[in-house]
């Protein structure tokens, strides 16, 4: 009975190893379907962020080059006094702009007919700068000059492709027909793209000139805001959690402390922005738009970070060493001072670099204590002065940019935003290198 | 700058404490620090410790105190005929302030002599027109009262700054002398200033209290504040938004509810997309991945949760809203009339929020024991089989808490909403419509020119609190559903 019981089993056996029966199957490809499943979410995500810094770089990358016109021209003394006699001094000039570029023109025997509207539309008013020029130092009078003029943001989307000529409809801006001369002008050499340094180091510029606007104010008020920030919150960060790590008895009150702490973390970046408001700006009365004022929200904000990494690296420096410098003598102060905390340095500053990142990009509180209102034109004019003038901070520039009406001005958040993330790039790659070069584990 | 000097000269007296406190410890012994009780060093600090700390609280608290004491004694001074012209005492105590302080940059600029400043009066110059030349801007006229008032306040103010270094010195350097004094063999320095350092660990840490004390009273008393001059019943039950800012009367409607309608449904709209890319993705690589690939897309995945929100924000407003337009708008199925909706910001909010999903779950995934799996692959289980039959009901409750943790986040969101959502509050069953939420709300009541005191800024203070209660209210739930079903299995 037995034999014969088993002889039949292992028949049936052998059947399933060489075919699946429909269950199997069914549970096979069910297998298998979880599995693209698991595989088309990652690619999403992957995907997801392809696409982002595609658009990123796609729509940034312009802002860093500017459309400009080199026209060389020699004002003699007569047109100089002519032209200072004339009720509309810089018109005079303007005229001298437009018969040197005639001539630029007809020197490479480009034929093509422009008159002075077309000129205005393409870099603007050219006259007011050749003046400048020429009254600031008279002696330059008579001498050949170069003018490298920043053509208009309409030129420029010219060649950025944002303007074409299929979808350009003529207006008081920008004509089909200046397009044939800044065509003209490009195979004379004499309108070009060059780097737009002005993005980087100027500063911001009024609603209606995306093309001279710059980022440069901003990076110092951000620079002066993380100053407050690494100042303020790498010492008390530090301070709170040796205390909760090392020193705090498990009572109410450490509880209630640790509570906070983690309950902080998870309030509302624009919250923090209303405590600032109602405390720094109206109860104290610290000046409004100043980057003081933002760091010291920042600080609040990042303090969460900072005490929970700081504090999970305090815990990683194994006891024996706080026994061995209690077994030497030391105080319990000394050890943690003199032992426990050099040991979890390099966790620590890797902790406060990357919350400082995160401070870096935040945005939201800094729209409530004035920082986007403000157009931030100037740079501070000294290092005091830099935490109490009012600035603007990146994140709040890009924020003003993108909603200024000129479309041009959207170029410039994109552009912005390179800029930004490159901080925040080269900021977590100094705590990774941190990291890998000093953890030590145990 | 007199409280830099003040801080400046506190400095000095605690370096100064510093030798001597531990010149003095070492003289006693005649220079053999072994016969110290403990290191010179601590002797030093200590003296540096009592110049610096009682006088530096005794700074802080004064600086936070003098300009309530003297607000309220220039309140006091006011005539009644300057409250009655139906202005605020905010509104009178602004411009006094300005006035004063557009005095004293007159002064710090030389366009007045000290004197000058102290004895311009109503009657000599038109103040306003004066402060305009050296380039601060009053917004009206200024009243002789207002005059007289800011003179006051100007007067009190000097007082009380010159009291304040005077008597912030004396602490400090009384402080220094009376540890100078200490100093001796016996004197036990360590003890003494070891248990100062643990005061001050144990003050940074309360900081954290300090700010949810903050934040409470901040939001609390504006909200205080709203109450008073607009109904509760009609913030919390009103269905429609509607401020109108000064100029067009005081008839706002500040109902919540599409406020809310907006937030919520956003946020659905969020959850959506970010809860199952971010589960799935979470069980492919912690259950399914090769180490190579893992190793590649978790920081991939990652680094879209270090991207600052106001990237996300520019990519929904010029990148997603265009697209989506173009997929659902006029030309095709007319669904969508702008670039700003509900799906715009959802859409990108749900991107964001991928990582914290994924991150938190296969955390969550990965403390599952081994032995579960193994059991069930025991029994014949395939992996899928596995992971949805025994691993996810045994990590449910910690994947709960983390889809509630990233609502909660969602909610609080601001940048993307303010930048993809749209400005319009309404309630409506449409995800291409362009809504509002809350933290787009507090932003626009809050940056534009309006006065402190009118309901329509005051109730950014109201939704900023609902924006917290509802936010900290998920948080606190999450948690409890953590510790409450989770398996123990150590």
């Amino acid at each position: 009975m037995a034999i014969k019981n088993q002889t039949s089993r292992g028949v049936s056996h052998t059947s399933l190893l060489s075919k699946r029966d429909a269950h199997t199957q069914k549970r096979n490809s069910a297998e298998k379907r979880f599995r693209i499943y698991g595989m088309v979410a990652l690619s999403i995500s992957v995907l997801f962020l392809t696409f982002l810094f595609a658009s990123i770089l796609r729509s940034g990358l312009p802002a860093f080059t500017q459309t400009v016109m080199n026209v060389e021209l020699v004002v003699s003394q007569e047109d100089f006094d002519e032209a200072e006699s004339k009720m509309l001094k810089t018109k005079a000039y303007q005229d001298i702009f437009v018969a040197a570029l005639g001539a630029e023109l007809a020197r490479r025997n480009l034929d093509v007919a422009f008159d002075n509207k077309a000129i205005e539309r393409i870099v603007g008013k050219p006259g007011g700068t050749i003046r400048s020029y020429f009254t600031e130092d008279p002696s330059r009078v008579g001498q050949p000059a170069t003018f490298e003029l920043a053509a208009s943001s309409r030129v420029d989307g010219y060649f950025n492709g944002r303007v074409t000529r299929e979808t350009l409809v003529d207006s008081r801006f920008l004509k089909a027909t200046d397009l044939d001369l800044v065509d003209a002008l490009q195979t004379g050499g004499i309108i070009r793209q060059a780097f737009n340094w002005n993005f980087i180091t100027g500063t911001d510029s009024g609603v209606d000139n995306p093309g001279g606007a710059g980022l440069g104010a901003s990076v110092i008020g951000s620079f002066f805001m993380m100053l407050v920030v690494l100042f303020l919150s790498l010492p008390i960060g530090v301070a709170a959690s040796i205390y909760l790590e090392e020193f705090a008895p498990k009572n109410r009150w450490t509880d209630f402390i640790e509570v906070n702490i983690s309950n902080l973390a998870a309030v509302p970046s624009i919250v923090f922005g209303i405590l600032g408001l109602a405390v720094f700006i109206q109860f104290a009365g610290l000046p409004q738009s100043a980057p003081l004022v933002g760091g010291l929200v920042l600080t609040l904000m990042t303090l969460p970070t900072i005490i929970i990494s700081t504090r999970a690296s305090l815990a990683a420096v194994p006891p024996s060493i706080r026994d061995a410098a209690l077994g030497v003598g030391a105080s319990k102060m000394q050890s943690v001072f003199h032992h426990v905390l050099p040991l979890a340095m390099p966790g620590i500053l890797t902790g406060t670099i990357i919350g400082l990142a995160q401070a870096l990009g935040e945005t939201a509180p800094l729209l409530l204590i004035g920082m986007v209102g403000f157009v931030a034109r100037e740079y501070p004019d000294g290092f005091l002065s830099g935490f109490t003038d009012a600035n603007s901070a990146m994140p709040a520039q890009i924020y003003t940019w993108a909603s200024r009406a000129d479309p041009g001005f959207y170029e410039k958040a994109w552009g912005g935003i390179i800029i930004l993330l490159l901080f925040l790039i080269t900021m977590n790659a100094i705590a990774i290198i941190l990291r890998r070069r000093f953890e030590r584990r145990w | 700058m007199p409280i830099l000097w003040v801080v400046a000269v506190i400095f000095v007296v605690s370096v100064v404490g510093f030798i001597t406190g531990r010149a003095r410890a070492l003289q006693s012994v005649g220079g053999d620090s072994r016969q110290l009780h403990s290191l010179p060093l601590y002797y030093g600090s200590h003296a540096a410790l009592w110049a610096v700390v009682p006088a530096a609280a005794t700074l802080i608290v004064w600086l936070l105190v003098q300009p309530l004491l003297v607000n309220s004694r220039v309140v006091e001074t006011l005539p009644d005929r300057l409250l009655d012209k139906g202005s605020s005492i905010g509104l009178v105590m602004s411009d006094v302030r300005r006035v004063a302080e557009g005095l004293d940059v007159a002064v710090a600029q030389g366009a007045l002599s000290h004197d000058e400043a102290a004895s311009i009066g109503s009657s000599s110059v038109n103040i306003r027109e004066f402060l305009g030349s050296i380039g601060l801007a009053l917004g009206s006229d200024v009243s002789p009262e207002v005059v007289d008032a800011a003179q006051l306040h100007r007067g009190l103010n000097a007082t009380g700054s010159a009291l304040m270094s005077w008597i912030v010195l004396a602490i400090s350097v009384g402080g220094a002398a009376y540890a100078y004094r200490r100093s001796n063999a016996d004197f036990r320095a360590r003890n003494v200033v070891e248990r100062g350092v643990l005061g001050l660990l144990i003050g940074a840490a309360s900081i954290a209290i300090l700010t949810t004390i903050g934040i409470l009273f901040a939001l609390l008393f504006n909200t205080i504040e709203f109450f008073k001059v607009y109904p509760a019943t009609e913030f919390f039950f009103g269905t429609n938004w509607a401020p109108s800012f000064s100029g067009r009367g005081g008839l706002s409607d500040l109902g919540v509810l599409p406020l809310l309608w907006g937030t919520f449904y956003i946020s659905f709209i969020a959850m959506l997309v970010a809860v199952p890319i971010g589960l799935f993705s979470a069980i492919y690589l912690s259950e399914y991945a090769s180490s190579r690939v893992r190793s590649v897309a978790k920081p991939l995945i990652e680094i879209l949760a270090g991207i600052p929100t106001i990237v996300y924000g520019l990519f929904a407003l010029l990148t997603v809203g265009p697209l989506l337009v173009s997929l659902f708008g006029k030309n095709t199925l007319n669904w969508m009339q702008g670039g700003t909706a509900v799906m715009t910001a959802g859409l990108v909010m749900g991107i964001m929020l991928i990582p914290f999903v994924s991150s938190l779950s296969d955390d969550i995934i990965n403390a599952v024991p081994q032995a579960l799996r193994d059991g069930s692959y025991g029994l014949g289980a395939t992996q899928s089989e596995t992971i949805r039959l025994v691993i996810l009901p045994a990590a449910l409750p910690g994947i709960v808490g983390a889809i509630l943790l990233a609502t909660s986040r969602a909610i609080g969101e601001t940048m993307i909403v303010v930048l993809g959502a749209g400005a319009a509050a309404r309630l409506s069953m449409n995800p291409f419509d362009a809504m509002t939420t809350i933290t787009a709300k507090i932003v626009s009541q809050l940056t534009g020119d309006a006065d402190f005191s009118s309901p329509e800024a005051l109730v950014a203070f109201a939704l900023g609190m609902t924006l917290f209660v509802l936010t900290l209210g998920l948080n606190v739930f999450a948690l409890f559903i953590v510790r409450k079903y989770r398996e123990q299995y150590d």
